[in-house]
This record gives structure tokens, C-alpha cells and sequence, in this order.
């Protein structure tokens, strides 16, 4: 059994924490021993999370709403709470939020106590941020990778409230429901970002169309809290007209979250077809989109986050 | 950690506490781990410090310690990091994801391991058949996009270019998602099926037997016809009166072939069907096909016509075969001067056989060939052009994924080198899309920093792959050690060492 790891990366300065499924890259910027303390803390903390996990995994796999029993953890915890916010109407378990709460629950800790300029914990995709007023975050979306031409960027500010990105799509390493290439979240924490790319990214679909290719969770992993129900395999390209109205159900369900103040921006991309939900240009958001409409990249693959 | 579970099965991973089941040919929740045939592997460790989310997973044996391995790349004294896995640097502007150093015969040797995305990249195929595969020029499809095109055929083989930044990014987006589908696949040694407009299915597979529209290709001719004349004339000489080796692209008469002439071979009154070409040497005596030689021929007299009178004489003796020895048959003309036909005499046997032994198994060859002379240069030193005279000067080693490179001369830093040769599944993508190939730098660590490299960035062996990070791939007999003296050109231009 391996025991939870930690290095620096070859940059010197980020953190790489890693302990069985859980890969997190984090950054702080700052003073260079605040950093150092925070750092510190940071491993301290992760070292127990993914067994807190692994203990209340039954009740983490449950659907959300079926089960009362609140788990103990406290990434457990934050998991069943958001997870909570959403379960209306649709299944979904706390697992859909796990990415985003370890990301949380580690920033939390890098943070307490110290004084930074601001951090994100990156957990494979699903990224925790803060910023101190008046400090930014920007981020960028890329087409083509190895030019690294910014097609699109965004700004994200201390005022906006943003403090989770989360990514989900047929492509990632989770298994989706649906058929959308990505959907990048924006919300209040990484948790929140995560549940809701999930169940975003689940309701892009076309039911019962011969382009796309499903199999029974079951199948892929054994373990999975979907059970028996049908998971996107492969999704053959589709017509034009087929992906504006699978992106328009999942656009339909992010206003939705939107409009009951779950969720801040969201960005959907299927094919070659890109939709934007929420506040642009809101809370000094901003993202420049226009040229995004040309690409087929997938925004998880390409956004990036950077410090100075 | 490892597992002896039967085949087929799910197997419980216990590489850490989540203790995922895993089925057949999937990986756990990590994508460290999968179960490959019921065993337990290691999956791409290295991928995890910039996790490129499209890559495919690599699957190489994982170890447990102390065990054996024959010559591996990582984690001994004679180690060598592999890009594989390396992840890159997005831009390249930042020193590339491992900048290794160890001492080998006291030479202090920096390698720069990282995947390079090329755009500008494709395949060249080599079809080892002389089925008419198609026009040279025409496009060669990937369910119906333009994946490539028929380029100049070779001695025994048919060539194909598959690939490049055209096809890559310049036409449509489907164009370009199954060019690259058809790359990394080719790439990563797996079957792909073509078509070639006006012409043929094929399918290739490095390393592989091609199979043309279905039927799957054994040997190559050991020549044209007329080739195989000039290669046995002089074994035939005396045993035979008169030898047609049967040929779709130029079937060979012996006593009227140049070959025949200087050994002062009589003339027969053979004729031949089809367009005469030179002396001894026959264009079309039949259609395309899969009979005698190519043809669609399964008699060889219906090539011949009747046999010129004033010339021939009963009794003479004709050996007709096929330019792989599959088929041959002998004749002897009665008194009408019809070929009536008869076991091949013992004296005979020998050259048939022969033909046969000379003929080599038809294989498809893939050579990737890309362009690492833009940006990614950048990882590796601060002043690019650096690097690239490096090359040229042979003070700088180039590998992939472990496996020699050719350098073309001229400009740029363009590769080629045959994937039968790398690791398996050494190739990715990016949907931009443009492939993933791993690529390694390897020089002297004076070398590195006179070409201005990251030298603060240089790690030893030991620290870039940690003891739990470990992985191996068996390295091919046939590679030459990235490190070998051989490689560099030190005394003629970098002083002694």
C-alpha cells in the first residue's frame, strides 16, 4: 500500500501532493516563507484525506437524498452538503463532488493562518482558487496547445466570488451520462463547481441517438456509484443540428442552476459548438469568447490557470 | 500489490486505501493502475506531473522490487529516462518536464526528456506487395477523409504518406480528427484499415503482413521477372531449354532476355502474349490478380502463343514459374510443338526453391517523421538555434522514446524513426489535433551549458524517478544506448573526454 507523496515540482514552485486517485498541483504565491508555512500545512492536512474518504465511501456512493445518514469527515461532509443543493429531481451521489471538496478542504488549510497574495490547489482538472482584494486570477482557454495562443481568456477577481472551476465531459476520467465534450463551472467553491459541471455535462445528451455509444457503468469499473445506468462510451460526430440541441438542454439545466444562484458562469462545449451561461462581464468577470466558436480543443485539456 | 487473480477477471488493486476493483482491460480510479489480462500493471506513471487529459494510457509491466528485468531504461546505474510519459511543457517556454543528469564514464550527461507535440508530422508507410495498391499521387482515405496519398512506389513496395500539417490542420475538422485517429494508430503499431481512390483496400500495421483487399500478403517477389532471369539465368543454363518466370508487372523470357543473350542461349520460337517492352521482357501478358505472379492467371500456357515453327523443335524443354517459386510448371513440346506438361525433373528443383528462399515476408513499415526544430526547442535551452547546430555538430543525441533517430541534413531538426522500435504505445494525441511523441536530448553537460540550457534545472537520475515511481520497459537489443560514445562526435568538435 502506498503512502500519500509530496515533492516540488521541477519549477521549484509548485507543490505536487499525491495519494492513490488524488493528484494535486498547488501554488501559492507570496511571501516565500508564508508559502513555505503553507506549503507545509497543506501536506500535513492531505496525508489522512483520501483514508477519511476511503472509511465513508458506502455512504459517499449513495444517491444523495436516499441517504440520511450524514457522513463524519470533514471533505465527507462538505461533499454530502453540496451534493444536497442539487439533488433535487435528479440522481446524483456525493461522489460527483469529491474532486472539488479535497481541493477545497486543502486550499482551506493552505490558507488558515497565513497571509498570501493568492493559491489554488488544483485537483486534476477541479481547481480551488482565493485571491486577496484587488488581486486577479487569469486564466486561459487554448486551441492549439504547442502555439499557446490564447483564444480566449478569462479574468477572474477577487469581487466576483469565485472561488471553484470544475471541468466534466464524456472525455474525462469520470464517467458522464452525457455527451458534451466539456463544461467548465464557475461557482462559489470547487465542490459546488464540481456537482455542477457533472450534472451539466450529464444533461448535454440526445437520448436514444445511433451516434453515441453507451455502456453500463458497472462494465467500465466495478465500483462506480452509477450502477447499472448507461455512461458515454464514444460520441461520433454528430450534425450540427443533433449538437445545438444537446447543448441546448444542457445550457437549459445551467440556467436553471444559475437562476437558483448555484452556479456563476459556465462555458459547454460539444463538437465544435460552444455555449457561455451566467455573469460575463459580471463582478469584473470577463471572457473574451468570440474566437473560442473555431476551435475544437477541450477547454479542460487547455484551460490553464496562472500566477506571476 | 501484485496480482495472480485468474484471467478475465476483476481484480482488487490494493496499491492504495481505496482498493478499487478493476475490470478487464480498464484502469482504476488513479489511471496508475489497470488490469491487463488479470495481472495487475503500471500505467504511465509520469504522465501525472502535467496530465495531458486526452492522452491514452501507456501500459508497461509494473514491478515489484527485486525483480528482474532485462535491460530497462529507468532505475539502475545504466538507466535512461524515456519521454514517455514525460508530459510536456504547454508553452515550451519553460525548461522541459526532465532535465536528467548521470555520470557514465566519467562524462557528466544531461538528457532533456519531454513529449513534443508536433503538428508538422505524419508517417511514411512502406508496403511490402506488387498489388496495384493505387495511382501514385491519388489520396488514400480514412473512412472516406483524406488521410494521405500514394507516393512514389519502391523496388517490391508500394509507398503511402500518411499524415502532415495539411491534412493535420488544413482541411476540414473531421479531415484532421481521423488523420490524427490514423497516425496515432499506425504510430502505436496498430492495424489500420486505407483506401486509395482508384485503387485499393489495404491494411497496414507495422511490422505486420499488408493485406490487400482482403487477402493477406506472404512474401515479396524476389524481383520483376526479368530481374529474376538476370538473378538465375546462369543456373538454368544447360539444365532447360527455355525458362518464362511469370510476372504481372514484366514477365521474363530467358532466351530472348539480355541475360540469356550473354551466355549465348539459342532461341527458342516462344511466343509471348502482351506489349514487348525490350528484348525478353513483357508488359500485361495478363490482368491483375491473385494467380501466377500477380496475374489472374491460373494456367501458364494461356500467356503463350503458339510457338514459331521454323524455330522451335519437338522435345524442347520450357520451365515456367512464378516470381515468388509458389507456382511452377514444366513442359516439354511434342511433335505437333505443343507444351505438354510433366514433373518437374530433379535438376530443376533446385532453382525453383531457390527463388522461393530469396523471397523475403512482406512487411508495412512505418516511419514517424516529424519537425522538433520550432518552440519545444525551447525547454530545452534559452537560445533555440543552440540546439539545433548541437545536432548538427553530433554533440547532441536524439532518441525517441530510447529508439535512433535519422537527422535530416539541411535545416530545422527533422526526424524519422521507425515505431517497431519504441516502447509500446509510445504515441498520443491532442485534439488540436496533432500527435504526441516522446523525444529525448542527450548530451554532455559542458554541451548543455554551452548551448545555454537549463542547467538550474538539472536533476539527478536518481530524484526524477523516486523508488516508487519506477518503471521498465525492456529496451531492444538493436537501439544503440542513447549515452554511447558512438553517437557523439566530441573529438572533432567538442574536445576530448
Amino acid at each position: 500500500m502506498t503512502e500519500a507523496s509530496v515533492r516540488l515540482l521541477p519549477d521549484g514552485k509548485r507543490l505536487h501532493l499525491q495519494h492513490g486517485p488524488i493528484d494535486l498541483i498547488i501554488a501559492a504565491a507570496g511571501n516565500c516563507n508564508e508559502v513555505n508555512k503553507a506549503y507545509r500545512r497543506a501536506w500535513h492536512r492531505f496525508q489522512t484525506v483520501l483514508p477519511e474518504l476511503v472509511e465513508e465511501l458506502d455512504v459517499l456512493r449513495s444517491p444523495a437524498g436516499e441517504n440520511k445518514v450524514v457522513p463524519e469527515g470533514t471533505v465527507a461532509r462538505n461533499m454530502y452538503r453540496e451534493v444536497n443543493k442539487f439533488s433535487r429531481n435528479c440522481f446524483v451521489t456525493p461522489m460527483a463532488a469529491v474532486a472539488g471538496a479535497v481541493a477545497d478542504e486543502i486550499l482551506h488549510f493552505l490558507l488558515e493562518g497565513r497571509t498570501l497574495r493568492k493559491a489554488y490547489v488544483n485537483n486534476g482538472g477541479d481547481l480551488a482558487l482565493w485571491l486577496s482584494p484587488g488581486v486577479k486570477f487569469r486564466g486561459g482557454l487554448v486551441s492549439v496547445p504547442e502555439d499557446f495562443v490564447l483564444n480566449g481568456t478569462f479574468e477572474i477577481t477577487h469581487a466576483s466570488g469565485i472561488r471553484g472551476i470544475a471541468t466534466s465531459g464524456w472525455r474525462g476520467r469520470s464517467h458522464s451520462l452525457g455527451i458534451a465534450d466539456s463544461v467548465t463551472v464557475l461557482a462559489a467553491n470547487a465542490a459546488r463547481a464540481d456537482v455542477a459541471a457533472t450534472l451539466i455535462a450529464n444533461s448535454v445528451d440526445l437520448p436514444g441517438h445511433g451516434k453515441v455509444i453507451r455502456a453500463p457503468a458497472q462494465t467500465l469499473d466495478p465500483d462506480s456509484d452509477l450502477g447499472e445506468r448507461l455512461v458515454t462510451t464514444m460520441v461520433q460526430p454528430l450534425s450540427d443540428t443533433d449538437a445545438d440541441a444537446a447543448l441546448a438542454r444542457g445550457a437549459a439545466k445551467a440556467k436553471h442552476l444559475y437562476s437558483q444562484n448555484l452556479i456563476i458562469a459556465v462555458v459547454l462545449r460539444l463538437q465544435d459548438q460552444v455555449r457561455f451561461v451566467g455573469d460575463f462581464g459580471a463582478g469584473g468577470n470577463r471572457i473574451d469568447h468570440s474566437p473560442l466558436d473555431q476551435t475544437n480543443g477541450d477547454v479542460s485539456s487547455c484551460l490553464r490557470a496562472s500566477l506571476p | 500489490m501484485t496480482s495472480g487473480q485468474p484471467k478475465s477477471e476483476k481484480i482488487r488493486c490494493d496499491a492504495c486505501p481505496v482498493l478499487c476493483y478493476i475490470a478487464e482491460g480498464r484502469t482504476g480510479a488513479c489511471d496508475r493502475y489497470a488490469n491487463d489480462g488479470g495481472m495487475l500493471v503500471r500505467v504511465d506513471p509520469l504522465t501525472i506531473v502535467e496530465r495531458n487529459e486526452s492522452r491514452q494510457g501507456r501500459v508497461v509491466p509494473f514491478l515489484d522490487a527485486g525483480r528482474e528485468w532485462d535491460g530497462d531504461l529507468v532505475a539502475s546505474e545504466e538507466s535512461f529516462v524515456t519521454a514517455i510519459g514525460a508530459g510536456t511543457t504547454y508553452p515550451d517556454y519553460k525548461p522541459a518536464p526532465f532535465i536528467v543528469s548521470r555520470e557514465i564514464d566519467n562524462v557528466d550527461f544531461v538528457t532533456v526528456v519531454t513529449e513534443g507535440i508536433f503538428s508538422y508530422c505524419g508517417v511514411k508507410v512502406k508496403v511490402d506487395t506488387d498489388r496495384h495498391l493505387g495511382p501514385e499521387r491519388n489520396l488514400v482515405r480514412r473512412d472516406g477523409e483524406p488521410v494521405g496519398h500514394v507516393t512514389t512506389g519502391e523496388y517490391g513496395s508500394q509507398m503511402l504518406s500518411i499524415g502532415g500539417v495539411n491534412h493535420l490542420t488544413g482541411g476540414s475538422k473531421k479531415e484532421g480528427r481521423l488523420t490524427c485517429q490514423t497516425l496515432l494508430e499506425l504510430c502505436n503499431c496498430e492495424a489500420v484499415e486505407l483506401s486509395i481512390d482508384e485503387g485499393s483496400s489495404v491494411t497496414v500495421e507495422a511490422g505486420k503482413p499488408p493485406v490487400v483487399n482482403g487477402v493477406k500478403e506472404e512474401r515479396m517477389r524476389v524481383g520483376c521477372g526479368s530481374a529474376t532471369i538476370g538473378m538465375f539465368a546462369r543456373q538454368w543454363h544447360g539444365l532447360v531449354d527455355e525458362v518464362v518466370v511469370v510476372d504481372d508487372h514484366i514477365t521474363g523470357v530467358v532466351s530472348e532476355h539480355q541475360a540469356g543473350k550473354v551466355l549465348g542461349w539459342p532461341d527458342t520460337g516462344i511466343k509471348i502474349k502482351g506489349r514487348k517492352s525490350t528484348p525478353g521482357r513483357y508488359f500485361q501478358v495478363a490482368e491483375p490478380g491473385s494467380g501466377w505472379g500477380g496475374t489472374n492467371i491460373s494456367d501458364p500456357l494461356s500467356i503463350l502463343k503458339d510457338f514459331d515453327k521454323a524455330k522451335a523443335k519437338p522435345g524442347l524443354s520450357i520451365l515456367m514459374v512464378s516470381t515468388t517459386g509458389d507456382q511452377f510448371a514444366y513442359f516439354v513440346l511434342d511433335d505437333a510443338l505443343i507444351p505438354i506438361e510433366k514433373d518437374l525433373p530433379e535438376r530443376l528443383n533446385a532453382s525453383v526453391q531457390r527463388i522461393s528462399e530469396n523471397c523475403e515476408p512482406a512487411m508495412c513499415s512505418v516511419l514517424f517523421m516529424a519537425g522538433a526544430g520550432g518552440s519545444l526547442r525551447a525547454g530545452v535551452t534559452e537560445n533555440p538555434v543552440k540546439l539545433t547546430r548541437s545536432v548538427k555538430d553530433i554533440l547532441t543525441y536524439i532518441s525517441c522514446g530510447g529508439a535512433p533517430v535519422y537527422v535530416w541534413p539541411g535545416g530545422g531538426i527533422t526526424i524519422m524513426v521507425d515505431v517497431t522500435r519504441m516502447p509500446e504505445k509510445s504515441f498520443g494525441y491532442v485534439p488540436t489535433p496533432a500527435i504526441v511523441a516522446p523525444i529525448e536530448f542527450t548530451m554532455r553537460f559542458k554541451d548543455y551549458e554551452a548551448l545555454g540550457g537549463f542547467v538550474d534545472h538539472v536533476l539527478p537520475i536518481r530524484d526524477v524517478v523516486s523508488a516508487n515511481e519506477k518503471r521498465q520497459v525492456r529496451q531492444q537489443l538493436d537501439n544503440p544506448w542513447p549515452t554511447a560514445k558512438t553517437n557523439f562526435n566530441w573529438k572533432n568538435r567538442g574536445g576530448s573526454s
